[in-house]
């Protein structure tokens, strides 16, 4: 109904509705954010796009190449490889953290004892960078001299980090303790913010601890989990710096993702044309997958959850 | 509408975030990263003393120079170049240098980079006559310096110093120890397996079950950097065909990669790997800890092929571990047939300066005057003795020999003097395309992902790139 209503006089007073919006703040305000974009977003942007039609050692002059770099990237097995592996970090990541920060969150908007301590203990990997993360995760997953030998468990000396199944695994385990925090603060937030009458209603109808979460929490969740996921999605998309320092692409390829690939590629072998493509790849896969994100979820139509409260 | 902005600008700037990585690491926007190149953080005391000069001459200054340095940070070393410099400023205020130290992975890529823009220091380091020299001299980066720092090069070994000639011409200065890579082992844990050190590969993989049976394991590797694997390949492709194996790939013959020897050299690493030759899990272990080092001199494995700095690393974690005996090196072994000379050595010749030609004439001079002025004095020379590091020198036998290290330093020069070819790593001699492939290749003949034909076939593909 209210879906309707709201559609209705954006058709028939367009006009009106533009001169209303002059009454608010001046437009001028988004200026220093607009120079801003335009400067460090949209004028590299089109640098990058310029470049991937180009062939560039990064000390030579820049050549024109038409579509060299394009077909030679996109016939790259490398890159084939790389993007089904970003894929797949992106998919279990959701997987694995999507869950825990939803149940963290959840039980850390409560207010029990003890909670705010353990909140606090949760929230620590948030305040490290990721470079320490990753150089400390690094020494501790050391086979011979790592946490195997400290904490003198010998099933804790895996090839952690060695083996290129395993080694993909355990950097996204990583990535979800760095994360899971984050999320979690999301849903914290979002928990504290419905109606405690919800419940007490609930609760009046009996409905369990169950119920209520599943018929209360969860759908007036609901943003919540949009923005998160949308978050970790295209965060991982664009994951880097704890493969980075903990893998280097390696063994093998076996963790080299779309971002390392396209570092690597221009900053390792310095083929600044492909690593443009794979970046213009890149940039095209997360703005579709965002857009996709937020029409299927309807989140642009941001219809209230509080009808009838 | 206004949500429809909002929600494309929140698009945007996540694509762009993706975008904006690779450009922002380039040029020279990185400033952000590490201070701004110019402005001397390593030695805040020293310059602004200099400062404190300048700022006396500096109405009849027209000239003083804005030379600038970056070097690779890591003890001895770092410190040594820094106050090399700093002995210089001192004596010439008018010709001063300013410097900075970077980690090596991030110098590699910073310096790389800067040359191309033309924001590079006067004073680039480097690793010698390799893929990237060469590719700074194809692009006019770097400034003919023959004829003009004779004295800082009389003092070196000539194969040292020929090591910085491209086509003849002198391109680049040393100016650090010479860094081969050194097959060490652990005398005690020999004598325990009661065995002789090896001198045939058949020797060496005889050995390995003996080391098993009392608990250790033969070889450490430090197989995550990717890059100590590559001195397996050196030393054997070297020892089954000669030099010439990968001459022919520098030279860039068709197909080089695919000779039989190279291919019996990959072959050989397979089987060693096969056997249990390097310590379980070598494919987690990372060198940028010493972690490796470490795996030495705490008896976890008997023997470690790595670069003579690891006798540094060694003297500076476990000195007991070099008083006490243990500690050894011996030529890696020979393969059945091959013809590659027992005494041929591989690793870096040394680091190497070149002068940087987008440079102004005042700053180039003040380059080439510290290269003369101050390259390998008796400070610095005895400083990297000190440290366990080895001076392409002439002359330092005496020194050499009275030095605590003797035994270590004595061996280490006389293998780098006499070796009939010393090997520039491999992935310093080729560009960095074919160098970075070599890599990752490399690393799945390791882990037994590819063959030796497939890596052949991968390799070959680099040629000519």
């Amino acid at each position: 109904m209210r879906r309707s209503a709201s559609n209705v006089p954006r058709t028939q007073t367009s006009g009106v509705a533009g001169g209303r919006r002059r009454t608010g703040p001046t437009a001028w305000m988004a200026a220093p954010a607009l120079v801003f974009f335009g400067a460090f977003a949209l004028i590299p942007l089109v640098g990058v796009v310029v470049l991937s039609f180009t062939q560039w050692d990064g000390l030579g002059d820049i050549q024109f190449a038409g579509l060299t770099s394009w077909r030679a990237t996109l016939a790259d097995p490398v890159t084939h490889s790389a993007l089904g592996l970003t894929l797949r970090v992106m998919v279990v990541s959701w997987v694995v953290q999507a869950p825990i920060s939803l149940l963290l969150g959840v039980f850390m908007a409560g207010r029990q004892r003890y909670r705010a301590v353990l909140a606090v203990l949760y929230f620590l990997p948030l305040l490290f960078s990721s470079a320490a993360i990753g150089i400390g995760f690094k020494a501790m997953l050391d086979p011979v001299f790592g946490l195997s030998s400290a904490l003198g468990i010998k099933w804790l000396s895996q090839d952690w980090l060695g083996n290129p199944t395993l080694a993909l695994y355990t950097v996204i385990a990583v990535i979800a303790w760095a994360f899971v925090p984050f999320h979690s603060l999301l849903y914290q937030a979002g928990v504290r913010q419905i109606p405690r009458s919800l419940y007490e209603a609930a609760m009046i109808d009996g409905a369990g601890g169950w119920t209520q979460f599943w018929r209360i929490t969860v759908p007036q969740l609901r943003y919540t989990i949009i923005t998160s996921s949308t978050l970790m999605l295209v965060g991982s998309l664009t994951f880097f710096d704890l493969f980075y320092v903990m893998t280097q692409g390696g063994p093998g390829n076996a963790t080299r993702i779309l971002p390392l690939d396209m570092y690597l590629t221009g900053f390792r072998s310095f083929q600044m044309g492909k690593a443009a493509v794979i970046s213009v790849i890149l940039s095209a896969i997360g703005l579709t997958l965002s857009l996709t994100l937020n029409r299927l979820s309807g989140a642009n139509r941001m219809e209230s959850q509080m009808e009838g409260m | 509408m206004q949500l429809r902005k909002a929600r494309l600008a929140t698009a945007l700037t996540l694509a762009i975030a993706v975008s904006g990585a690779l450009t922002a690491c380039g040029g020279d926007g990185d400033e952000t990263a590490s201070p701004p190149a110019g402005s001397p953080t390593v030695n805040d005391a020293d310059t602004s003393a200099t400062d404190g000069d300048d700022a006396g001459a500096s109405a009849d200054d027209g000239a003083a120079s804005t030379a600038t340095a970056w070097f690779l940070t890591g003890e001895p070393k770092e410190s040594l170049w820094g106050a090399s410099i700093d002995t210089w400023n001192q004596a010439n205020p008018n010709q001063s240098i300013a410097y900075e130290a970077y980690a090596n992975d991030a110098y590699k890529e910073k310096i790389r980079t800067a040359v191309g823009s033309g924001s590079a220091p006067t004073m680039i380091l480097n690793w010698g006559a390799g893929g990237t020299l060469q590719e700074y001299v194809a692009s006019d980066k770097v400034v003919d310096l023959t004829g003009r720092v004779d004295d800082a090069l009389s003092r070196v070994l000539p194969s040292v110093a020929d090591a910085g000639k491209i086509d003849g011409v002198q391109y680049a200065v040393p100016n650090a120890d010479s860094q081969p890579v050194i097959l060490y082992y652990n005398k005690e844990l020999f004598e325990q397996a009661g065995i002789e050190v090896p001198i045939t590969w058949d020797e060496l993989l005889a050995s390995i079950p003996k080391f098993k049976d009392i608990g250790v394991a033969p070889f450490g590797i430090a197989g995550q950097s990717k890059w100590p694997d590559l001195m397996w390949l050196e030393y054997l492709a070297d020892r089954v065909g000669g030099p010439e194996t990968f001459n022919a790939v520098v030279r860039g013959e068709e197909n080089a990669w695919s000779s039989p020897e190279m291919l019996q050299a990959l072959t050989y690493i397979q089987d060693f790997v096969e056997a249990d030759g390097f310590i379980d899990n070598f494919a987690s272990i990372t060198t940028d800890s010493n972690a490796d080092a470490a795996l030495l001199y705490t008896g976890k494995v008997a023997m470690l092929l790595q670069g003579s700095w690891v006798y540094g690393t060694v003297k500076n974690e476990a000195p007991d571990f070099i008083t006490s005996g243990k500690l050894g090196t011996f030529p890696f072994p020979t393969v059945p047939g091959g013809k590659g000379d027992i005494a041929n050595i591989a690793g870096n010749t040394s680091n190497y300066w070149s002068v940087y030609a987008d440079s102004t004439t005042t700053d180039q001079d003040a380059a080439v005057g510290y290269l003369n002025a101050e390259s390998y004095t008796d400070t610095f020379v005895d400083a990297l003795i000190d440290g366990g590091a080895l001076p392409p020198v002439v002359g330092i036998e005496d020194k050499l020999a009275a030095s605590p290290d003797a035994d270590f330093l004595t061996q280490a020069y006389d293998l780098v003097k006499n070796a009939p070819n010393f090997q520039l790593s491999w992935d310093q001699a080729l560009g960095s395309v074919a160098a970075q492939e070599l890599l990752t290749n490399l690393d799945q003949i390791f882990l037994g992902q590819i063959t030796p034909e497939q890596f052949a076939d991968n390799m070959n593909a680099t040629i000519g790139q």
